[in-house]
């Protein structure tokens, strides 16, 4: 059994008197992909700040590397949704980049050439190098989820958090996170995607959480990512069309809403 | 008047100085304001302050600017308080909240005030100043003091730039970067109120918000960097801080926060209408130009369609047929020049014309580039 990096248990997390996350129980180990999945509302983004302590829990304990979040937040990297910030903010791609730094620096001190160089290479990773003065109110979505993700890699963590970062993006947009997230699993590194793409999960990932204020199973895709739990997930909202597609994962399920949850199924 | 002596005159010079420092800081500090979309809560703080003012003197019986000043801050942060209560606490949305505690806190300041004036003794006068601003009341003393104030908030922005820069962008991703962003928040919050305060003796109550809310709305016009934002709108604040209390001192009763707010408007509409790439001027130049460009290609259009209908493509057709094929776009003379002068059309006489070789070359590369993006 490899180490388990995060270990979420009886976690609950409640807005006034309505559960968000109730008594949720998790764990994944080290250097996997992990995507969470579950239909619109089912608390996916607020499982994510509840763990990164951006929300405070009712109840439960979250553990990254044996131990609470702020003692390891320097091993942790994070991705928030592109939508949460403005993007008519008067700075440029390389200050946005260089924000990644800042944590290490901490207080007062400024980002230097180093931190200005680690930023470029980032940027390169993302195939963005050529904006780096780029004023980010001129950038394309894709572009600002690449910068985002450029942001977070200069935080060099062993466990990233992203939140939705394939949602509206280009195709090359999308090439290039993946490229992204298995090299940083190649290196061992753990990432947990808030994902809404079901079609794209046994392609792009290896673990899977679902999740719908409970969590309804959480695992390896070949076991979890089965017609049962996604029914419990999307609360038989979901028929099923077809089980078997190309991809060398085989497992891909097509799925079409029969009711509202489309925009979270597309 | 000799106006060029204004400077050597040492009660203007004060008055000047006075109204430089403030705009520098309430220049700098709207601008996170701004950025944050919390422009307005300048205004809650400001009238927020005025029965801080009349409760200081009441309490302590002094004039002393620091006194009223202290109280007025404490005022102004128990307002920004209880806004952030009101809308933590119960449904009321902070737009209502601001307005509640805006108008509570500034009624119940004038109600003190007019306690104050109908008082016996003859020291009462003058508090009234704080509600519109009377620069010519600013002496050496209260430059002092709005410089012991202004000073250290400037440095404390400089030195947590990057903090407050993060808190204005990604507040969660700071919170995630391990600062404490509730502590930036109340720092910022505390270098807001500061800010208004040092302008109330000279703009007022009323009008000293727009002191936060104008200069870095003009300052965003001519800018895409923060740094330089943070600079043009000290810079925009401390100039009509300057002209606005140097014109209200050089003429009797002319109160000063008004004059200064005039100003500064001044320099916002400049900044909407001309500021190179978001001013309103620029956009309708590119608009027109884009007009222009777009005539142009519709022109050589037509001319490369009409070349094509003769055995002839350099058959010279009249410039009325031109004109109904693109009937709508207009322009068709102008662009016709155009053509010409690059060496794209040709006339035989002023009435009749055609594309020539390169023309009929380029317009027949563009129908074909035009296709392939369809």
């Amino acid at each position: 059994m490899t180490e388990n990096v995060i270990e979420v248990t009886d976690l609950t997390v409640a807005y006034r008197e309505n559960p968000v996350l109730w008594d949720i129980d998790f764990t994944v180990p080290k250097g996997v992909l992990l995507a969470i999945v579950g239909p619109n509302g089912a608390g996916k983004t607020t499982l994510l700040k509840t763990i990164l302590g951006l929300v405070k829990s009712a109840a439960g304990n979250v553990l990254i590397f044996g131990k609470p979040y702020s003692e390891v937040r320097r091993r942790v990297g994070y991705v928030p949704q592109r939508g949460s910030v403005d993007w008519d903010f008067p700075t440029t791609v390389l200050d946005v980049v260089m924000m990644g730094s800042y944590g290490k620096l901490g207080w007062v001190r400024r980002p230097g050439r180093k931190e200005k160089e680690q930023a470029i290479n980032a940027l390169g990773r993302v195939g963005m190098e050529k904006y780096s003065d780029r004023q980010i109110n001129q950038l394309s979505g894709g572009q600002q989820q690449r910068v985002f993700l450029a942001r977070a890699l200069i935080q060099d963590a062993e466990i990233y958090f992203m939140d939705e970062p394939f949602q509206g993006v280009d195709a090359t947009t999308e090439r290039a996170i993946i490229k992204i997230l298995k090299e940083l699993r190649s290196e061992g590194k753990t990432v947990v995607v808030v994902h809404h793409d079901l079609q794209t999960v046994p392609e792009y990932f290896d673990w899977v959480t679902l999740l719908n204020v409970r969590r309804i199973a959480s695992g390896p895709v070949e076991d979890v990512f089965t017609e049962e739990n996604l029914r419990l997930a999307y609360g038989g909202k979901v028929a099923f069309l077809t089980q078997h597609s190309a991809g060398e994962t085989g497992n891909g399920a097509e799925i079409e809403t029969t009711d509202n949850t489309k925009s979270d199924i597309k | 008047m000799d106006y060029l002596g204004i400077f050597s005159d040492y009660t203007l010079r004060t008055v000047a100085l006075g109204a430089a420092l403030l705009g520098l800081v309430s220049g700098a500090l709207g601008t996170f304001a701004f950025l944050r979309r919390q422009s307005l809560i300048g205004d809650a703080m400001s009238h927020a302050a005025l029965p801080g003012i009349a409760l200081a003197f009441l309490i302590t019986g002094s004039k002393a600017t620091i006194v009223l000043l202290i109280g007025a801050a404490i005022a102004g942060w128990l307002g920004t308080w209880f806004i952030i209560k009101v809308v933590n606490l119960t449904r009321i949305k902070e737009d209502s909240a601001l307005g509640l505690i805006l108008s509570v806190f500034f009624g119940f300041g004038l109600v003190l005030l007019t306690f104050i004036q109908k008082m016996p003794q003859a020291s009462q006068a003058g508090l009234d100043k704080f509600l519109f601003g009377q620069a010519a009341t600013l002496l050496e003393r209260d430059v002092v003091v709005m410089a012991a104030l202004g000073v250290p908030v400037l440095i404390l922005t400089i030195l947590f730039w990057k903090e407050l820069k993060l808190l204005s962008f990604d507040r969660d991703f700071g919170s995630h970067s391990g600062f404490p962003m509730h502590r930036l928040e109340l720092l910022l919050t505390s270098l807001l109120v500061i800010a208004i305060v040092i302008g109330l003796q000279t703009v007022g109550v009323v009008l000293m918000s727009a002191m936060i809310v104008a200069p870095p709305a003009a300052a965003r016009q001519w800018t895409d960097r923060m740094g330089v934002m943070v600079v043009l709108s000290s810079f925009f604040g401390a100039v009509s801080g300057v002209a606005g209390a140097v014109i209200s001192s050089l003429s009797n009763n002319l109160p000063t926060g008004p004059t200064i707010v005039i100003c500064m408007s001044g320099i916002v509409i400049f900044s909407i209408l001309f500021a190179p790439n978001r001013g309103l001027l620029w956009a309708a130049v590119q608009k027109k130009r884009n007009n222009r460009k777009l005539q142009l290609q519709a022109v050589m259009e037509d001319l490369y369609f009409l070349s094509r209908q003769h055995k002839n493509p350099l058959y010279a057709h009249p410039v009325a047929v031109l004109r109904t094929m693109s009937a709508g776009h207009g322009g068709v003379d102008r662009s016709l020049e155009v053509l010409k002068s690059r060496g794209l059309a040709q006339s035989s006489d002023d009435d009749n014309w055609s594309l020539t070789e390169t023309g009929i070359k380029e317009a027949g590369a563009n129908v074909m580039k035009f296709k392939g993006q369809i």
